[in-house]
């Protein structure tokens, strides 16, 4: 695996962005994307818990692989997860609390985005280094961002709009993300 | 779902199929969805193995749920679904690795299917066993149609086949878009588009009787 670091970033972020072509992260993805700011704060939220567990997968699984037991990298990983998600809750509740209201019950939730558990399974898969699995983190973590702080741009711009009322709600938002997807086909090729 | 308790077992089980079908009304667990189903076949082992996994920990679930403390009751449910996935993932393995590779990760990321931790935290926990497999077991299924019908009509306009078998004419122009990440958005947005269309009439319709 001699990928540059900043392919990496640049696939994790732009290319495969893991909200647009894995399909991972889309519950928050449907259900947070109502507006710019608490997007943008999930956001950073999500970043923060991919980096910390990435880190943690990268040491379970240097551990597994030490004692020879793959089949419990699952379990570890999301034990691990579920931990981290419980910290960042906790620093968050602490340091701004009306945060803490905004996200609400996608705080907890984040536990079950596919897009952390996700990340950790791919970087063990790609058989990335230390370092490779910090910026793939901060990759998919940025790219999520982006993902989300566009989708709630232009749901901000939908609400407002004259829509007929069958489509209202997530049918339109799914049609928009496709639309979304095939922009970032776009992105094909770049950094490699 | 708390009223659930004073429901017939049918309705337990039929719910799932259609009225809460967790895909198109209660729009659950859209990552496998979405990712997995550009073919029919990949619809149907994504949706078979998921409902086996929501069987199965329902089941254990709603054994102990009266040994689970209350405070660690979502790490004791994502152990137990955990578990099974492991097992659901090596069993997949032995049966088909095509099928195995196909899937890829999004096995083990049945583990992070809102469905699941969903059904045990609002039913499982709180139902007997019997009612549990009967709630589970119509959540699957109605699972596993959505992910079939999703990956049918993706299949069918992305590469003319179905199941692999050709079914449009040579002269069809396959809609590579369609099983593009993008076609899996448009897919689903069209079936909910129609479930609201459905759902809408169906209200219109009452209205006109009742007035």
């Amino acid at each position: 695996m001699n990928e540059s670091l900043s392919f990496i970033f640049i696939n994790a972020c732009l290319v495969n962005n893991f909200v647009l072509a894995y399909f991972l992260g889309i519950c928050p993805f449907l259900g947070v994307s109502g507006n710019i700011g608490t997007a943008s704060r999930m956001g950073g939220a999500v970043m923060f818990v991919m980096l910390v567990s990435s880190m943690c997968a990268y040491g379970i699984h240097l551990m597994l692989v030490a004692i020879d037991a793959p089949y419990l990298q699952l379990i570890s990983y999301i034990v691990v997860i579920a931990s981290t998600v419980q910290l960042v809750e906790m620093i968050i509740k602490k340091f701004s609390p009306a945060l803490f209201r905004a996200l609400g019950i996608f705080l907890p939730l984040i536990t079950t985005n596919c897009a952390i558990l996700g990340l950790a399974l791919f970087q063990t898969n790609k058989g990335y280094d230390f370092i490779q699995s910090l910026i793939y983190a901060l990759g998919a973590g940025a790219g999520f961002t982006i993902a989300l702080v566009i989708m709630a741009g232009i749901r901000e711009d939908l609400d407002i709009a004259d829509t007929p009322k069958v489509v209202r709600g997530t049918a339109i938002v799914l049609m928009v993300a496709g639309m979304l997807s095939l922009t970032f086909m776009g992105f094909a090729g770049l950094g490699g | 779902m708390n009223e659930a308790n004073n429901k017939l077992d049918t309705n337990t089980f039929i719910k799932g199929l259609w009225k809460e079908n967790p895909v198109f009304v209660q729009v659950l667990g859209m990552c496998p969805v979405l990712a997995v189903t550009n073919s029919a076949t990949n619809g149907m082992a994504m949706g078979l193995a998921t409902a086996f996994v929501l069987i199965m920990s329902s089941t254990l679930v709603s054994l102990l749920r009266n040994f689970i403390p209350k405070q660690v009751r979502i790490a004791t449910f994502i152990l137990i679904i955990a578990t099974f996935v492991t097992v659901a993932e090596y069993l997949i393995q032995a049966i088909s690795i095509d099928i195995h590779k196909a899937l890829g990760a999004f096995i083990s990321l049945i583990v992070v299917n809102c469905l699941i931790l969903g059904r045990a935290e609002a039913f499982a926990s709180k139902n007997s066993v019997g009612k549990s497999i009967l709630d589970a077991t119509g959540m699957g299924v109605g699972f596993t149609f959505a992910l079939l019908c999703l990956g049918g009509v993706r299949e069918i306009l992305g590469t003319g086949t179905f199941f692999g078998i050709q079914i449009l004419g040579a002269s069809f122009e396959p809609w590579i878009l369609m099983i593009l990440p993008g076609g899996g958005f448009f897919t689903l947005g069209a079936w909910l588009l129609l479930f609201n269309y459905m759902k809408e009439r169906k209200a219109a319709k009452m209205q006109e009787a009742t007035a």
